[in-house]
């Protein structure tokens, strides 16, 4: 059966989602993701959704609720890479996604989760300390 | 219905003649045509109408055997709406008709009131339609024009600027309505993904009224923004438009504003790790002078 790989890096779990999204995908993505974050002890999961071209409903609760159940499983969840015109569906849908981090690019994710950007969203205490 | 086109082309260049002279200064306008431009126009319609009654009667103008004289008519009103001619001075050019029909009626068919009260119903049948199509022709070309103005201008007024790298502005001129906002949306995201972008901030100075609803588009905007993992500062807020905000109970309480775009574009940089220095006092105040005007505003 088609599924999409959950890749190990150091503490991180880096998904790279290039197929189109269905909703049987979709829940196999979710039990592995947690099934590894338990299995690994990863504390931090990047969604990478740059090819994704569609969503619908279903997936946008999808990357909300693995968001959610990696935090309860101690990990952080990135989702990076989102194209305009799925970003635009998504608050179209109503679904802005509350708990969910999002970056431009993986690079940037990476330093989020690292902490290196941390506090970045929120805040700019460290960085004017860096600074 | 032969009779009345019997008669119009019998009686063809008087009829003519008088329809030229009745129109008076009204639609001879000798700045916008020329004299024989219009004699052309009108031998054409005279010649196109006597075909189509050929065919059908004027009530049925839509159907095959008026399309010469529909379209024409249609180019006319068309090109007159694009010269600058007034709705009346269009109208005119087919209305005038009328007097030299009548009299032209009245004159070959005295001789029966029957027959000539049928003949002038029909005339006034033919020119009704024919002005209708004039005004729906004319009407159509201005809409059409007033459309292609808005489109411009949407497209005008939207554009995106780097102010840094990595930080965006995009100066809102105008009242923000649905259209619009989708296009400054996509505008903005685009951008956002080509530049790699992590701040946009969106300047409203140029926005009269901020209601419900626009502040609806830009919370749609920005959210849109943050699942594309850039952050959107909201400047120039003037004071009524902050009190508005208040009093109309809009939720801007996740969103960063700022009062002007100076006061966005330095907590942007301050939050991407820059800051500004004068190079004069760089090292010995370089503490003291960064993000000196921000730090008084952070919470």
């Amino acid at each position: 059966m088609e599924r999409i790989p959950v890749l190990r890096m150091g503490s991180l779990l880096l998904i790279t989602i290039q197929v189109d999204m269905h909703d049987k995908l979709a829940l196999q993505l979710q039990d592995d993701v947690t099934n590894r974050i338990a299995e690994w002890g990863s504390k931090g999961v990047l969604i990478d959704i740059s090819s994704l071209e569609i969503v619908d409903s279903f997936i946008g609760r999808m990357l909300a609720n693995i968001a959610s159940m990696s935090r309860v499983l101690g990990a952080e969840t990135v989702v990076v890479g989102m194209q305009p015109a799925v970003a635009i569906t998504l608050v179209e849908l109503g679904m802005s996604l509350p708990g969910v981090r999002t970056a431009l690019s993986v690079e940037a994710g990476m330093e989020l989760l690292y902490g290196v950007g941390a506090g970045f969203r929120t805040g700019s205490e460290d960085e004017r300390d860096e600074a | 219905m032969s009779d009345l086109a019997e008669i119009i082309s019998r009686n063809e260049d008087q009829i003519r003649a008088e329809w030229i002279r009745d129109m008076g200064t009204s639609v001879q306008r000798a700045d916008l045509m020329s004299k024989t431009e219009l004699n052309e126009q009108c031998k054409t319609l005279l010649g196109g109408v006597v075909q189509g009654m050929k065919s059908s009667a004027p009530s049925d103008i839509k159907t095959a055997g008026w399309t010469t004289v529909r379209e024409f008519l249609e180019g006319i009103s068309a090109s007159r709406a694009r010269q600058g001619f007034s709705p009346t001075e269009v109208a005119n050019f087919v209305l005038s008709l009328k007097p030299p029909l009548f009299i032209a009626v009245r004159h070959d068919l005295n001789k029966s009131q029957d027959k000539m009260f049928d003949t002038l119903r029909d005339a006034t049948d033919l020119v009704d339609a024919l002005a209708l199509l004039t005004m729906e022709a004319y009407i159509a070309t201005r809409e059409e024009l007033i459309h292609r103005q808005q489109q411009e201008l949407m497209e005008l007024s939207t554009p995106v600027v780097k102010l840094w790298d990595g930080i965006l502005a995009l100066p809102i001129i105008g009242t923000l309505d649905s259209a619009r906002t989708q296009v400054v949306m996509e505008n903005l995201l685009q951008t956002v993904v080509a530049t790699n972008s992590r701040f946009a901030i969106i300047d409203i100075t140029g926005v009269p009224t901020v209601d419900t609803l626009v502040a609806q588009h830009l919370l749609k905007t920005i959210t849109a923004a943050r699942l594309m993992g850039a952050e959107c500062i909201i400047s120039g807020v003037r004071p009524q438009i902050a009190q508005t905000i208040v009093h109309l109970g809009i939720n801007l309480e996740d969103v960063m504003t700022r009062a002007n775009l100076s006061d966005a574009f330095g907590l942007a940089l301050q939050m991407s790790g820059r800051a500004v220095v004068r190079k004069t006092a760089a090292t010995a105040e370089s503490k003291g002078i960064l993000a000196g005007p921000m730090t008084k505003q952070e919470k």
